[in-house]
């Protein structure tokens, strides 16, 4: 069924650990469950967890190694059909309709014409449904807390049955039903009716370990010790009471900054001179900055001079 | 997955997968017959193999919001709980069902309760106390007095009266734009779809543009309502007047503080008031007791703020702003609020009393961050309420106007 270059979906939770391994996405047996019975069972995924902890990056991981297509839709307040599943072409259908006039057509036949395929512009949604070369391509829905309710309220029939009615042509339906990922950052709740038809997963911050291996997976340019001392650090901080603590995202991008600055231990000056890439809220830096900032630094050193290497 | 699990009769899991359903319903997780289908599919799907992807296969198809978790873990645990799970499973027996007595870690009551007891009728009837009653079961704090709150007390005349205008009490918020549109003929903006559709009804000859404007709609409603032993009298007021707002509109969430925050927006939505007001009752355990205003802001700017003040919230804050804690770490916590939303209310029902002031330093600190500060001890204050909520009135702290306020 699938042609050549695209890979079929796994066959087990072994199988969905695998291809997310080889997209070099850390994930856990928890999380590859959930991604492969969504592929499985054909039902969208969803995910939901702060932000920066890689709920994005699995859809692209998953679209990266099954060689599929990724259509990504982007949620915002407002977002309505014309955006996110179909629009009609008005200009070429008005230049239709003067030359439909010029060549006496009866009013059946125009109407036939201008709402044709042709006049179709397609919108990732119905991009989605649409057959690709490929294989059934991804669809990221991303950040769907973002959306208002009515059109959370329209998703309902497309991630239940795949389909999608244009009242001028009809309703189209997914030969093959894509692989669909939702996420959210809960800026609302979604409704039940919603996540009724999905898979739940709640993308927790990863812990130590899995953290440390993330970090050397995608910023190898850092020293081990470094590396071992900024996922200590923001272990920590994770645990303080913070507005907004810093998710994975924040940490690849501070050890980023930290190996761009040529350190190869942390330092508490370093660490005041970095903090805003770690935290976005004036309160929870000013809280950290400084003194903090050192204590928790000291009690990371200890922490490592103790364990085995 | 085996070739013996594949070819044994699956009706016994099946049965089982029915059971562990059941129960998790009983525990208030939202389980329809569709999920139990969805668990059986995905159990063949992923086979089992072990404990943990047992688990987590169940978990995505039963739980679908974060705080589900911990009750489908606990309920997990109990019902499959045998330790030769695994070997059972396969010649799908019947896993044991035990009362939960013997286990160290104290059990969940809800769940205990929902797996001993299968008899539907016994299931927590919605508890209407005669009198007060110590609840002898939630004694691990001596800070908070913790009561059952007593509705019967609301029944003299005046009350069922105030009751029954409190329901008919409307808030008319001023609507805030949506970018969601709707047609219009004095709208300034052309809706091309309309128009072709319209054209073509004519044949195409005459193309004449149709209008539409933005939609406008009541922004979402957040409620903070102190329900410390300073307020008592006037709580209880309050969660009617909350009940109505809540079966009203959509969007309201409601928070009870004390000494602790309580989320009862779901209970509130109960049609039933006196139903309600039972489950919210039940709900709340520092019902009466002290206020620690500053703490319970924290505890909402943390857990709830990024969840529920989204698109342009209206904040109305209840409370006298009497501060058990004297107002410490409440300025920072206000001010935070009050950033994150769209207009911060707060009804004080102190402010009935001619030449208040605001002395204690709770007060104080609340004060130089609300946009609008009312009176609310009777129903008449309510209805003015309305009036200014009604207005569009900018906010206090406007960047257009801090200069001549400051000044």
């Amino acid at each position: 069924m699938n042609p050549p270059r695209s890979r079929p979906v796994p066959a087990s939770v072994d199988g969905a650990l695998a291809l997310l391994g080889t997209g070099r996405y850390v994930a856990d047996r928890s999380l590859a469950t959930a991604v492969f019975l969504a592929m499985r069972l054909n039902r969208p995924l969803f995910l939901e967890g702060e932000a920066g902890v890689g709920k994005t990056e699995i859809a692209k991981v998953l679209a990266e190694t099954l060689g599929r297509r990724l259509i990504r839709l982007q949620c915002y307040e407002g977002l309505d059909t014309a955006a996110a599943v179909y629009e009609w072409n008005y200009p070429r259908q008005m230049i239709e309709i003067r030359l439909a006039e010029a060549g006496q057509e009866t009013r059946q036949a125009v109407e036939d014409q201008i709402f044709s395929e042709r006049f179709l512009i397609r919108r990732p949604l119905l991009q989605a449904l649409t057959p690709d070369a490929a294989g059934p391509p991804v669809l990221l829905i991303d950040e769907l807390d973002r959306a208002d309710e009515p059109f959370e309220a329209y998703l309902l029939e497309v991630l239940s049955d795949y389909q999608v009615t244009i009242p001028e042509l009809g309703t189209i339906k997914a030969p093959s039903p894509p692989i669909v990922v939702v996420t959210s950052n809960r800026t609302r709740e979604i409704h039940d009716a919603l996540k009724r038809r999905c898979f739940y997963y709640w993308v927790d911050y990863p812990n130590a370990e899995r953290e440390l291996e993330i970090v050397r997976l995608k910023a190898p340019g850092a020293a081990e010790d470094l590396t071992r001392q900024v996922v200590g650090f923001i272990q920590k901080l994770r645990k303080e009471e913070l507005f907004k603590v810093p998710g994975v995202a924040e940490t690849l991008d501070w050890t980023r900054a930290l190996v761009e600055l040529d350190r190869v231990t942390l330092d508490p000056a370093t660490i005041n001179d970095t903090l805003g890439t770690l935290l976005k809220y004036q309160d929870d830096i000013a809280k950290i900055r400084g003194p903090e900032a050192a204590r928790i630094l000291r009690e990371v050193e200890t922490e490592l001079a103790a364990a085995p290497k | 997955m085996t070739g013996e699990a594949d070819t044994a009769p699956e009706g016994t899991l099946t049965a089982n997968l029915m059971h562990f359903a059941r129960a998790l319903r009983a525990v208030g997780l939202p389980i329809g017959p569709g999920r139990v289908i969805d668990a059986v599919h995905a159990v063949r799907a992923a086979g089992i193999t072990n404990r943990s992807d047992f688990y987590w296969t169940l978990h995505a198809i039963f739980v679908n919001r974060r705080d589900q978790r911990e009750l489908f873990d606990e309920a997990f645990r109990l019902f499959w709980r045998d330790p030769q799970l695994l070997e059972r499973m396969m010649q799908m027996l019947l896993p044991t069902l035990q009362v939960p007595g013997e286990e160290k870690k104290p059990v969940n009551r809800r769940i205990a309760e929902a797996l001993a007891g299968g008899d539907p009728a016994r299931q927590r009837p919605p508890e209407i106390k005669e009198e007060e009653t110590l609840d002898a079961t939630l004694t691990w704090s001596d800070r908070e007095v913790l009561r059952n709150m007593d509705f019967e007390q609301m029944s003299s005349d005046d009350m069922a009266q105030a009751k029954k205008m409190m329901a008919n009490l409307r808030l008319p918020f001023a609507h805030v734009p949506t970018r969601r549109f709707r047609p219009d003929p004095a709208g300034h903006r052309a809706d091309l779809r309309a128009t072709l559709r319209a054209s073509l009804r004519n044949g195409g000859d005459v193309i004449a543009l149709k209008f539409r404007t933005r939609r406008h709609r009541p922004p979402p409603i957040v409620v903070l309502c102190d329900i410390s032993g300073s307020m008592e009298r006037y709580s209880r007021m309050f969660l009617h007047f909350l009940h109505a707002l809540t079966n009203d509109r959509d969007r309201v969430f409601t928070f009870l503080f004390g000494t602790r925050l309580t989320n009862v927006t779901r209970y509130l939505r109960q049609r039933d008031v006196d139903e309600a007001l039972a489950k919210v009752a039940g709900a709340v355990e520092d019902w009466s007791g002290g206020t620690r205003i500053g703490h319970s802001l924290a505890e909402f700017n943390r857990l709830w703020s990024r969840r529920v003040l989204g698109q342009n919230a209206v904040v109305l804050l209840i409370t006298d702003g009497l501060d058990r804690d004297a107002g410490a770490g409440l300025g920072r916590e206000i001010e935070r609020l009050h950033k994150s939303c769209h207009r911060l209310v707060w009804l004080n029902p102190l402010l009935r009393y001619e030449g208040f002031e605001p002395r204690s330093l709770g007060m104080k600190a609340i004060l130089p961050h609300v946009d609008e500060f009312r009176a609310a001890h009777n129903i008449d204050s309510l209805s003015d309420l309305a009036a200014v909520l009604a207005s569009t009135a900018p906010r206090r702290q406007s960047p257009y106007i801090w200069k001549g306020r400051a000044a």
